[in-house]
C-alpha cells in the first residue's frame, strides 16, 4: 500500500508542468487576482481622499491628502443611511424566508411522482423557464393590476421564486432523499404537511442553505425593482439609493442650464468621496462573507446540471 | 408497460394525499399565476393602442383599447432604432459567449496545473469577487477609471500632456470597455464552474498518460479538453438560448443610461424598453419589442434545447 502511494505521488510530481511554467502561471494568476479586486481598492483609496486633492488631481491611487470627511458626511447622513440599510436588510430577511417556503413547497410537491396532478404542476414551473412575459409587461402587470409602486412588497416579491431554484429543489428532494424514507412516513401516517416539514426539509439543510444564499445575494444586489417601482425615498434600498445618486448626477450632466437651482442642489449631494464611500458600505458585508459561501454557489450549480 | 403505468396513474382516483400536496402547492402556483402567466397574457397590448383609464383595473385597459393589428410593428419596423438594438443585443452577446468561454475555460485549465493548490485557491477566491457585486456598484467603480473630470485614465492623459476624453460621450470605445467589464465580472465564476469539472476527470487517465509518455500539452490537449467538451457544449448552447437577453445592468449602468452619443454603441433591447417606460412617451413600440423579444427567445430557447437534447439528452431542461 504505502509503495503504491510512494509511486502515485512521484506520478503526480513527474507529471506537474516545469518550475519556470508554474512560475509564469503564478505571475498571470497573480495579474488576474489584481485586476478583479483593484477597483475596489481603488474605490476605497478615492473615499478617504480628501475632496481638495481631488478636485486638483483628480482620482489618484496615491492621493495628495488623506481625510476621513466622506465618512463623517455619512456619518451626518446616518438618518437616510441607515434607512436604506434597514431596507436592504428587511427586504433581504423577508425575501429570503418567503422565497424558500415557495420554492421548497413548490419543488417537493413536484418531486412527488404519486401527485395526481404533478405533470400539471411540473408545466407551471418549465413554462416560465421558456416563456415569459418580459420586462414592459409585467411592470404595467405589476402596476396596474397588483398595484406595487411604491410598495415594499415590489422588492420582494417578482424576485422570491425562480424555476431554476425550484427545479434544484426537486431534483433534490428526488435523488438525495430514498423513496422510502417518505413510504415509511406515510405509512406511520403521516399527512404530507407532516412528512415534508419533519422529514423532506431538515433532510434538505444543505440544499436549503445554498438556495438561501442564492436568495439572500440577489436580494441584496437589486436595485432593478426599486428603480421600476420605487419613488418614495424612504423606500429605497442602499443600491437603490446609490443608483439614485447617479442618475441625479446624469441629469445634471446633461442639462447644464438649469442655473442657481440646479447650484444648490449640487451642493446638497454627496460629494466625491461620499459616493464612494457608500460603493464601499454596499460592498463590505459581500466582500467579508462571501469567501465562506462560494463553495455553495458552486455546489448549487452542480445540483442544478442534474436533471431528476 | 410504461404506459399502462401512466394508464393507471390516470385513472387513480383523487385521494386526501393529492389534497395535502395541492395546498402546499397553492401558494407558488398563485405566485406563479400573478409574477408569470399574467406577464404573458399582457404581451398583448403589443397589439392594441393601449390606453390607460384612470381608477380602471389592468383588464378594463386592455379590453377598452383598440385593436392596433401590427401597427405597433409597422412603427417600429420603420424606426431605426429596431436595428441597432437588435445588432447590439445579439452582436454582444456573441462576443461575450465565445471570449468568456476561451478567456474562462483557458484559465480554469491553466490554473489547475499550478503547483501550490493554496495559491491557486486564493487567486480563484479573488477572481470570483467581481461576481457577487451588483452593476451599481460596478459602474461606480467604471466611472472612478472613466470620469471626465476627475477619472484616473483622463489624469493619465492630462499628466502625459494630452487632451482628456469625455469617455461617456466616446461611441467607438464602448465596445471595448463593455466586453472588458462583461469578463471582468463574470471570468472568475464561469472558471471556478470549469474547474469543478476538471477536478471531476479520473486521475487515472493522466497516470496513463503519462506512463505512455505523454507531456503536459499533450494531457491537455487528449485528456482535459475533450472531457471538458460535455460542459462546453452544454454552456455554449444554453448561452446561445438567451441571446435575445442583455445583461440589463451591464448596459445600463456601466454606460449610465446606454443614451444620448453612445446609444448606438451601448444601447439593447433590455435598456430601449427601461428607458421606455421610464419616459413618459407611449408604450406601443415598446409593446412590440417586448413582445418579438419573449417569442424570439422562446424560440431559441426550444431550439437550444432541442440541440442540448440531440447531444445529451440528460442535459436537456424539457
Amino acid at each position: 500500500m504505502a509503495k503504491d502511494r510512494q509511486m502515485e505521488d512521484s506520478l503526480v510530481r513527474l507529471n506537474r508542468i516545469k518550475p519556470q511554467t508554474n512560475v509564469l502561471f503564478n505571475i498571470m494568476f497573480t495579474i488576474f487576482a489584481a485586476i478583479s479586486i483593484i477597483p475596489v481598492i481603488f474605490v476605497f483609496i478615492i473615499s478617504i481622499t480628501s475632496e481638495q486633492s481631488i478636485r486638483l488631481h483628480g482620482y489618484r491611487f496615491w492621493p495628495a491628502e488623506f481625510s476621513s470627511e466622506a465618512y463623517k458626511f455619512l456619518i451626518n447622513e446616518a438618518d437616510s443611511i441607515m434607512r436604506a440599510f434597514g431596507i436592504s436588510v428587511l427586504v433581504a430577511v423577508v425575501g429570503t424566508i418567503l422565497g424558500l417556503i415557495l420554492t421548497s413547497t413548490m419543488g417537493y410537491v413536484i418531486s412527488r411522482s404519486n401527485y395526481k396532478l404533478n405533470g400539471f404542476m411540473t408545466m407551471v414551473v418549465f413554462i416560465p423557464m421558456i416563456f415569459n412575459g418580459g420586462m414592459l409587461s409585467s411592470y404595467v402587470i405589476n402596476i396596474q393590476l397588483l398595484n406595487l409602486k411604491d410598495s415594499v412588497w415590489a422588492l420582494i416579491l417578482p424576485l422570491c421564486v425562480s424555476s431554476f431554484n425550484v427545479i434544484i429543489c426537486k431534483t433534490f428532494f428526488k435523488t438525495n432523499i430514498p423513496e422510502s424514507v417518505f413510504e415509511s412516513a406515510q405509512i406511520d401516517g403521516a399527512s404530507q404537511f407532516v412528512t415534508f416539514t419533519r422529514i423532506a426539509i431538515p433532510l434538505a439543510k444543505p440544499m436549503m442553505a445554498t438556495i438561501a444564499l442564492f436568495l439572500c445575494f440577489g436580494y441584496w444586489n437589486d436595485w432593478f425593482q426599486a428603480s421600476l417601482y420605487i419613488t418614495n425615498t424612504r423606500l429605497l434600498s442602499l443600491q437603490a439609493l446609490l443608483n439614485n445618486i447617479q442618475r441625479a448626477i446624469e441629469m445634471m450632466a446633461n442639462n447644464p442650464t438649469q442655473g442657481l437651482s440646479l447650484q444648490a442642489y449640487w451642493n446638497a449631494m454627496p460629494k466625491e468621496g461620499a459616493r464612494m464611500a457608500m460603493a464601499v458600505i454596499i460592498v463590505v458585508p459581500i466582500a467579508c462573507t462571501y469567501p465562506f459561501f462560494q463553495k455553495y454557489f458552486i455546489s448549487g450549480l452542480t445540483v442544478g446540471a442534474v436533471k431528476g | 408497460m410504461a404506459e399502462e403505468k401512466k394508464r393507471k396513474r390516470r385513472k387513480r382516483s383523487w385521494t386526501k394525499n393529492d389534497t395535502e400536496l395541492t395546498l402546499l402547492a397553492v401558494p407558488t402556483t398563485v405566485w406563479y399565476i400573478l409574477f408569470c402567466f399574467l406577464p404573458m397574457f399582457g404581451l398583448i397590448i403589443a397589439f392594441k393602442n393601449y390606453r390607460v383609464t384612470a381608477g380602471k383595473s389592468f383588464f378594463y385597459n386592455v379590453f377598452s383599447s383598440d385593436w392596433y393589428g401590427f401597427k405597433n410593428f409597422e412603427f417600429l419596423f420603420k424606426s431605426n432604432d429596431l436595428f441597432v438594438i437588435l445588432r447590439n443585443t445579439i452582436v454582444y452577446n456573441l462576443v461575450f459567449i465565445v471570449l468568456g468561454l476561451v478567456i474562462s475555460v483557458t484559465a480554469a485549465i491553466l490554473i489547475s496545473l499550478i503547483h501550490s493548490k493554496r495559491k491557486a485557491k486564493v487567486y480563484q477566491t479573488l477572481m470570483i469577487f467581481p461576481y457577487f457585486m451588483s452593476w451599481v456598484v460596478v459602474a461606480y467603480f467604471a466611472d472612478a477609471f472613466l470620469n471626465m473630470d476627475n477619472g484616473l485614465i483622463n489624469s493619465m492623459i492630462r499628466d502625459g500632456g494630452g487632451q482628456a476624453v469625455s469617455w461617456y460621450m466616446t461611441a467607438g470605445a464602448w465596445p471595448f470597455i463593455l466586453v472588458f467589464m462583461y469578463i471582468w465580472k463574470n471570468v472568475g465564476y464561469s472558471m471556478v464552474i470549469y474547474l469543478s469539472s476538471i477536478a471531476g476527470i479520473d486521475q487515472t487517465l493522466y497516470e496513463a498518460a503519462v506512463v505512455d509518455g505523454a507531456n503536459k500539452r499533450q494531457q491537455v490537449f487528449n485528456i482535459t479538453l475533450p472531457c471538458l467538451k460535455n460542459v462546453i457544449i452544454m454552456m455554449f448552447i444554453l448561452n446561445i438560448g438567451k441571446i435575445f437577453y442583455s445583461d440589463f445592468g451591464l448596459f445600463y449602468q456601466v454606460s449610465q443610461g446606454a443614451k444620448g452619443s453612445i446609444f448606438t454603441a451601448t444601447a439593447t433591447i433590455d435598456t430601449y424598453v427601461f428607458n421606455a417606460i421610464r419616459s413618459s412617451a407611449p408604450i406601443g413600440m415598446p409593446a412590440a419589442v417586448n413582445f418579438f423579444q419573449s417569442i424570439a427567445c422562446c424560440i431559441t430557447i426550444l431550439a437550444a434545447n432541442a440541440l442540448v437534447k440531440k447531444l445529451d439528452s440528460d442535459s436537456a431542461i424539457i
